[in-house]
């Protein structure tokens, strides 16, 4: 175990962690933007409503979560164990800053890397701690016709606060009650100064994630000649473009719907 | 004196492995009570202190920089010659002996020489095997080429650092001892005296560079592989760092020092540009495989040219002369590298020389691209063709290379015999510092050979035998010897660091290297010589009144280090002119204007001068006296050489 | 770029620091009739023999072959290790790369792991230090298999051959925003672990030369290749993404133990 240990604490061990639960992350994004993608999906709520609920009460899923929460701390602290140790390495910087060419997102993963950090506590406080550990979320109901797919929707007021969620059928239709997450997030999103704060955070996350996922694979190890220009355009388009474009789309899109009501 | 170089008797080829056969052994339980020291981590160097850490005794190894890995081994560009025959065009352990004492021009013992072919095979074995990235063919055996005129291709590479890599191998074998705790390392330390006792070198006194701490080291036996002095003439290819200084003190202390006059003069190195200019860098030989020499046809067109008056391309082709292939038709612009120098310095000396300067000639390889294209020409010289550009901000695809020969090798160093060992017992002397396998000149490709046969596959051996001898009784330190040398040291550093004068030393290692230059460069006459021998004796009487150094002993002080350097480089030189002098005839690099042949080239006088000069100081400003080691041919016949 | 004369007159802000013990400040000199052919060192030489002539102490800095290979000269000038020319070292540089009336600023490489000696030179001996703990092949001299008798893919030899060009300058480390010495450790490591001569020792060599790199108190990786724009012999990344294989590699599947630290 002391050689386990002693491998974690090495220089390169500490980086092989940051990797790992980089990647991680990375990868919980697209099941992330994937599962909010319902959000754009007009039907007043339902499936993302839904998923919300799967997510918090399917418990293999739990667990994902947990290990997530674990991998935003681990990475987080290990990125200020590193930045410090980094810091001892030069005790007496340069007059001169560095002009040699290299890219900005790899000179500042550590600032961006804390805008994110900021952005994921108000994130979370905002929707995950208040959809699950408080009765500030309101609650809707979902009746829907099996047979023939219609589906009506209105406002639901549980007897007891805990209430959680129900799926029962009368006759043809099933009742689903689930707490209203949608109604949470279009009302956050109906506020500019909350949309700015997303936007610059997901710029953030671009820069972030342009340079981070390659270097996760280069701190790994993985660097085969002919795999290496894959997992470099999958770093720039995927996690540089397309997931920050479409987490950024959200709040900008309901920020405008918000308008047009 | 008889000076016996102690070459073991019987035919050639047994010599080596006869003489390994007599030599004494040490018992491997007394091996850890030996202490040896090694001052220089080049090539020799590293390797000998490597080599016999692993047999067992305990190594001292001091190097003056701050790593033993930037020895000047490390900027050898060529080659590594090797008899391996990998080719089967004829190569041989006897042909590889025969072309390097004929390129030698006869004045290397056989028996040296032939040891060291014998052995050139052994050293790309053992440097494979610490994982040297030697070039290698497609299908993964190692690749050879022909360098310097050679017929047989035996040269192995590592693109254009081989000097490095093989460096790299040794001192990667000398990491491992200093982490076995076998080898222990000074780095930022230089050797400034010998100590003898009863006739035995049984230490040195250093002068640690950080601290100027003086300080004694006692052991069996000083190793010492310290280099070559080219930079005697101020400008060479060499380190700014290298010197004489080591090999030097062991002469004023009794070490006799052989063929000084014989320097290497290397034919393609870029021109000096102005009089800051602090050393000069060397393009490698390869280059005169396609690039053609010339300079203009007469001093008018040659004046047009320095002055702007006319462009390069618009020279037409009669009034280009290449004077290589005019003057020796069947190598061309092949010959050795002291024809060429020579032929060079002929054209710059008849005012046709060219560049701002007028002291260049042209290599050019316009009928090259035209012959190959570019993009081959590229392939083979890209980096050369660089390095060039960077330096001289000219492009060589588009005009020619103006080159100018340098110094950048010396033949001469201490007197040593078959073991090594020089005169006094118990000082060896190692690779460049030594003198005894190139005799007057040194082909190409062999002084990274030299460096490494010594280290890994002579010393090991010839040092055991005295070892034996001298028997494993600790070296004592208080021996008064100790204390009168490191007195002696403190005494010469405090009366540099006493010259407050109004000239830099740098000035006066500038000036010593004009002369050199100038006298005892490529073509010495017995006029010029004297006038040096005078110039050097006033340059060295105003050193001492009006030198400055500033500083104090107890730092780093590179003015005080490079004084110490600068005060030998004088005295060297005067020894240098000396045996000039007395060697009247020309052989090798050492060109006597006096003694030449009908057509102008080198002549040499076999009955009178198959000799190695070897001296004796015998005090300051006293003359010193010169002994001679007769060399004996059993196996080769003198011949002139002839490139015609 | 030269003035009217062909000569150059410049500023230099240079880092004076008597030793290891004492504060260091920045001190400005006049560099006068520069001639651009000169190399920069060359430059220094001549502000030098000026100070000796006025019987100040000349500036100190490393240097030795003055042709780019042993890795002697160190400058960090204007905010780049060996200046602003790609692939090249410090004595390689030539002050036509500079502008007549320009400040030109020189310190010394910062790191902890290179303390400073004087002025601009600094103790690089850490970087003999991480060889030392295993940077080698351990063969002793003789009796080695011929050389023939180990083919080497070109293609192997060629990228060994790449990493093996290092001259441990410690530009990488100048270079690096962390202080970072894995170029450098990862491309010794490299040579040896892409031959076959390296194999038996390969994943035993990883674990003591990055233990000891550790020790010697060098900066961590953030891939950001500072280290290989700067690098005078262009030594790339995939160094140090093969060294961390190895090391994982050799860490969690393999049975090779590792090698004490020396805190030398």
């Amino acid at each position: 175990m002391s050689e386990l240990k002693q491998t974690f604490n090495s220089s390169l061990g500490k980086k092989l962690i940051m990797a790992l639960t980089g990647l991680f992350l990375s990868v919980f994004l697209i099941v992330h933007l994937g599962g909010n993608l319902l959000l754009f999906s007009n039907d007043n709520g339902y499936s993302f409503n839904m998923y919300a609920n799967f997510l918090t009460h399917f418990p293999p899923i739990e667990v994902i979560a947990y290990l997530l929460y674990l991998s935003i701390i681990v990475h987080a602290a290990y990125a200020l164990i590193l930045t410090i140790n980094n810091r001892k390495a030069r005790p007496v910087s340069y007059a001169v800053g560095t002009e040699s060419p290299v890219s900005f997102s790899s000179k500042n993963m550590g600032l961006l890397g804390s805008i994110l950090l900021l952005f994921i506590v108000i994130h979370m406080g905002d929707f995950w701690y208040q959809y699950k550990f408080t009765h500030n979320v309101g609650y809707k109901e979902y009746r829907t016709n099996v047979l023939t797919g219609e589906r009506t929707v209105t406002a639901f007021t549980p007897e007891k606060p805990d209430f959680e969620h129900s799926m029962t059928y009368d006759g043809n239709t099933e009742i689903t009650r689930v707490k209203d997450l949608h109604a949470r997030v279009a009302s956050s999103f109906s506020l500019l100064w909350y949309v700015v704060i997303y936007v610059i955070a997901m710029v953030a996350l671009s820069f972030h994630l342009l340079h981070g996922f390659q270097s996760a694979f280069h701190t790994i190890g993985w660097v085969h000649r002919k795999y290496k220009p894959i997992y470099e355009f999958i770093g720039t388009w995927l996690f540089a473009v397309i997931i920050p474009l479409g987490f950024a789309a959200m709040p900008i899109v309901y920020y405008f719907q918000s308008l047009n009501k | 004196m008889i000076l016996d170089a102690k070459i073991p008797q019987g035919p050639l080829a047994e010599k080596w492995s006869k003489h390994k056969f007599n030599l004494k052994l040490v018992n491997p339980a007394n091996k850890r009570k030996y202490n040896v020291i090694v001052v220089g981590t080049g090539l020799a160097g590293a390797s000998a202190a490597a080599s016999l850490a692993e047999l067992g005794y305990n190594v001292t190894a001091f190097c003056f920089q701050d790593s033993p890995r930037r020895a000047h081994s490390i900027a050898a560009q060529g080659g590594i010659n090797a008899a391996k025959n990998y080719r089967n065009d004829g190569d041989s352990v006897y042909r590889l002996f025969y072309d390097t004492i004929k390129g030698g021009d006869y004045r290397a013992r056989e028996g040296n020489v032939y040891r060291l072919a014998e052995v050139s095979v052994n050293i790309i074995d053992q440097c494979v095997a610490q994982g040297v990235p030697f070039a290698r063919e497609y299908g993964g055996l190692l690749d050879n080429r022909s360098f310097g005129g050679a017929q047989v291709s035996r040269t192995f590479y590592a693109r254009g650092q081989t000097g490095q890599q093989l460096l790299l191998g040794a001192f990667s074998a000398l990491n491992r001892q200093i982490h076995e705790g076998k080898v222990k390392m000074y780095t930022r330390t230089e050797m400034l005296d010998v100590v003898v006792v009863d006739g035995h070198a049984r230490g040195i006194v250093t002068r640690n560079l950080k601290t100027g701490a003086i300080e004694t080291h006692a052991a069996h036996a000083v190793l010492l592989c310290t280099g070559g002095y080219s930079n005697v003439f101020y400008l060479s290819t060499n380190a700014i760092g290298s010197n004489v200084t080591a090999a030097w003190r062991a002469h004023k202390r009794g070490a006799y020092f052989a063929n000084p006059c014989y320097t290497q003069i290397h034919p393609t190195c870029i021109p000096v540009t102005g009089t800051h200019q602090s050393k000069l860098t060397l393009m490698s030989e390869s280059l005169r495989n396609d690039g053609r020499v010339w300079a203009p046809k007469t001093r008018e067109v040659a004046e047009k040219l320095r002055k702007g008056e006319i462009k390069i391309e618009n020279v037409k082709e009669e009034d280009r002369d290449y004077f290589l292939e005019r003057k020796y038709p069947s190598f061309g612009n092949l010959v050795p590298r002291d024809v060429a120098s020579r032929n060079a310095k002929e054209m710059v000396d008849d005012g046709r020389g060219v560049g701002g300067s007028g002291i260049a000639v042209f290599l050019d390889f316009r009928d090259a691209i035209e012959r190959l294209g570019e993009e081959t020409v590229k392939a083979k010289y890209g980096n050369l063709f660089d390095m060039y550009y960077q330096i001289t901000d000219e492009n060589p695809y588009k005009q020619p290379m103006r080159i100018y020969p340098a110094v950048h090798y010396t033949m001469g160093g201490l007197w040593v015999d078959y073991n090594l060992s020089t005169n006094i017992p118990g000082l060896y002397a190692l690779g460049e510092a030594n003198f005894s396998d190139h005799g007057a000149n040194r082909l190409g490709a062999s002084a990274l050979m030299q460096g490494l046969a010594d280290g890994y596959f002579v010393i090991p051996y010839t040092l055991g035998d005295y070892l034996a001898t001298i028997g494993p009784k600790p070296v004592d330190k208080n021996h008064p010897a100790f204390e009168q040398t490191k007195k002696d040291v403190e005494a010469y550093v405090a009366k540099l660091l006493a010259l407050k004068g109004n000239k830099t030393v740098v000035e006066y290692h500038r000036e010593l290297g004009h002369i050199m230059w100038e006298y005892c460069g490529m073509a010495r006459s017995e006029e010029g010589l004297i006038k040096a021998r005078g110039l050097i004796q006033a340059l060295k009487d105003d050193f001492w009144k009006n030198a400055i150094v500033v500083g104090q002993n107890e730092e780093i002080n590179a003015s005080l280090e490079r004084a110490g350097r600068v005060a030998d480089f004088i005295e060297l030189g005067a020894l240098m002119v000396e045996d000039a002098l007395s060697r009247r005839e020309s052989c090798g690099g050492h060109f006597r204007v006096e003694s030449q042949t009908e057509e102008g080239e080198a002549l040499r006088h076999d009955d009178e001068f198959a000799y190695v000069a070897a001296w004796e100081f015998k005090g300051e400003n006293q003359p010193e006296e010169l002994h001679k080691e007769e060399l004996v041919y059993e196996n080769v016949k003198l011949t002139q050489r002839s490139y015609k | 770029m030269s003035n009217a004369n062909g000569t150059m007159n410049l500023t230099l802000k240079v880092w004076r620091q008597k030793n290891a013990q004492t504060a260091g400040k920045f001190v400005t000199y006049k560099a006068e009739n520069i001639s651009p052919d000169m190399s920069f060192l060359e430059m220094l030489d001549v502000v030098n023999e000026s100070l000796i002539l006025a019987k100040d102490e000349p500036i100190h800095f490393d240097h030795d072959c003055r042709e780019g290979i042993c890795g002697m000269c160190s400058l960090y000038i204007n905010g780049r290790p060996h200046g602003p020319k790609r692939a090249i070292t410090t004595c390689q540089l030539h002050m036509r790369s500079f502008s007549d009336g320009e400040t030109i600023t020189i310190e010394p490489w910062r790191a902890a792991a290179f303390p400073v000696v004087k002025d601009l030179a600094t103790d690089r001996s850490a970087f003999d230090r991480i060889q030392q703990a295993g940077g080698y092949i351990s063969v002793n001299t003789g009796g080695v298999p011929d050389a023939n008798e180990i083919p080497i893919p070109k293609v192997i030899a060629d990228e060994a051959f790449n990493s093996a060009t290092c001259i441990q300058c410690g530009a990488c480390v100048a270079a690096c925003k962390n202080a970072s010495a894995m170029l450098f450790t990862s491309a010794k490591i490299t040579q040896l672990a892409l031959l076959p001569q390296g194999q038996p020792e390969r994943y035993r060599r990883v674990q003591s030369m990055v233990a000891q790199m550790d020790a010697e108190g060098f900066g961590s990786c953030t891939n950001t290749g500072a280290c290989e724009a700067e690098c005078p012999k262009e030594i790339t990344l995939t160094n140090i993404a093969r060294m961390n294989f190895d090391f994982f590699s050799a860490k969690l599947f393999r049975e090779e133990e590792v090698h004490e630290v020396n805190h030398g």
